[in-house]
């Protein structure tokens, strides 16, 4: 009797103790970049949203699609209405995991190594990534960043006959979030 | 042993779900209060066919517009089938601001120099807060710079210059249909005879639908109200296909209009479709980016 008492305290804590162990920011980072022989392309997003849960690893990113800047107010308009279907699909995201939370201290300060997996949803279509990273971790907030490249075709992004050719078919994506704990 | 065995795997599945209930918890902290989105692509281009859209140049960014009527089909091979009496139009628009866009142009038709400019007053928007339609403002003053002929008509300046204002209502249903309200008044100080409007009103409607991402079909109507004008001239019916490629918008459409600024095609619109005073003509807009976006500065 008494262990069951003891096992349900300690699942009781164990939740209550991880809801102070979540990060979010509402203002991460997120920009992509493609060089192709036509056209360069960049767009930046400074209106992420992500959160990482420090004692599960998980980590989840909330990304609205119509707030990436291009340098051509044409390029943006042609990536919402053309490539990436904005109306139909406004939001991106991605949830997974750090696959080696065991090698990070999110309570220590310093800079750890990550390898984070998970499912990346753009304009409706969802694959499996892999991707390295580094978080720095210091006294009221951890910074997260990562690079990895994706196949427009994987997510069912078009490019149109006549630019075939001269616009990459892989984007680039870098992420740089500032996460803040979360209160409550 | 079967008892251990099942209880492990019954801990492993209440651990995934568990996991994925905490995925979706993580998630539902990233719930934000919905934002104001507005419509954006209303129309491809400034013009819908031969007249303004809603759509306004960007902050920033600089179109150059070149316009082309060609004289009716129904001229024959002489005049090889419209292609020798064209009538053009080179316009550059400016975006001052998200709401504001200036610019200037010159017409062969009277050898008119025009300024204009056109000023968002609502846009349609969803989220935070609705609205169901765009409204626009259009100006335009011409001024034209024949040499003064024998009558002397032009000896007052004030006699050489029109004016066109407009209200553009329009609302974009989906991504392929949208459709635009169009009421109009244009001023001419000078007209050819006391009997004519100076003032002439019209109604017009104008439309797209698209056929693919880049491609669509577009019309344009404009129906004279103004009884003196309605009379002697006929009202202006266009119908166009928009092809987009990258930087350029391409514009190919028949019109029974020869003048291509709205002064002239709105009331003084001479051809009948039905008689086949049909004009081909096309517009080429090009865009291109002056001021980035202050996220690109510092590049």
């Amino acid at each position: 009797m008494k262990k069951t008492v003891l096992i349900f305290f300690a699942i009781f804590f164990s939740a209550v103790s991880s809801q102070a162990q979540k990060y979010i920011t509402k203002s991460g980072k997120i920009s992509f970049f493609s060089d192709g022989p036509l056209e360069k392309i960049e767009a930046k997003n400074n209106k992420v949203n992500a959160a990482i849960d420090a004692k599960s690893g998980l980590i989840v990113f909330k990304v609205l699609m119509k707030s990436f800047v291009f340098e051509k107010a044409l390029m943006q308009e042609h990536f919402n209405e053309n490539y990436v279907e904005s109306d139909k699909y406004p939001l991106s995201t991605f949830k997974g995991k750090i696959t080696n939370i065991k090698d990070i201290d999110f309570t220590k300060e310093g800079a750890y190594d990550a390898t984070v997996e998970g499912d990346l949803t753009i304009h409706g279509k969802t694959n499996r990534i892999k991707t390295n990273g580094k978080f720095i971790v210091s006294s009221n907030s951890i910074n997260g960043k990562s690079s990895f490249t994706i196949k427009l075709a994987d997510y069912n992004i078009e490019i149109p006959k006549i630019v075939t050719g001269k616009i990459a078919e892989e984007i680039l994506i870098s992420v740089d979030v500032d996460l803040k704990p979360l209160k409550r | 042993m079967k008892i251990k065995i099942f209880t492990t795997l019954i801990f492993v599945i209440l651990f995934i779900t568990n996991l994925s209930a905490q995925e979706d918890d993580l998630m539902n902290l990233l719930n934000t209060k919905p934002e104001t989105e507005y419509a954006y692509a209303t129309f491809k281009s400034t013009h819908v066919v031969i007249g303004q859209s809603i759509k306004n140049a960007a902050k920033g960014t600089m179109l150059m517009n070149i316009q082309h009527h060609f004289g009716p089909v129904n001229s024959g091979f002489y005049d090889f089938f419209g292609f020798d009496r064209a009538t053009t139009r080179l316009g550059f628009t400016y975006g001052l601001t998200d709401r504001l866009a200036i610019g200037i142009g010159r017409t062969t038709q009277n050898k008119t120099w025009d300024g204009n400019l056109k000023i968002k007053i609502l846009r349609q928007s969803s989220g935070a807060r609705f609205m169901p339609v765009s409204v626009s403002y259009y100006g335009l003053v011409g001024i034209i710079s024949l040499k003064n002929p024998d009558d002397n008509r032009y000896s007052y300046f004030s006699n050489r210059l029109s004016f066109v204002n407009q209200l553009i209502i329009a609302r974009k249903f989906s991504s392929a249909f949208s459709l635009q309200l169009v009421p109009s008044l244009v001023h001419h100080n000078l007209v050819e005879t006391e009997q004519d409007d100076n003032d002439i009103f019209t109604i017009g409607t104008a439309g797209r639908v698209k056929l693919t991402k880049r491609m669509s079909i577009n019309f344009e109507y404009h129906y004279i109200l103004s009884k003196q004008t309605a009379k002697d001239y006929h009202n202006s019916l266009s119908l166009g296909l928009d092809i987009e490629t990258g930087g350029h918008v391409f514009q190919l459409f028949l019109t029974n209009s020869q003048g291509i600024t709205e002064q002239y095609f709105l009331p003084y619109t001479s051809g009948s479709w039905l008689n086949g005073d049909i004009h081909f003509g096309f517009n080429i807009v090009r865009t291109f980016t002056i001021i980035k976006p202050k996220e690109f500065e510092k590049d």
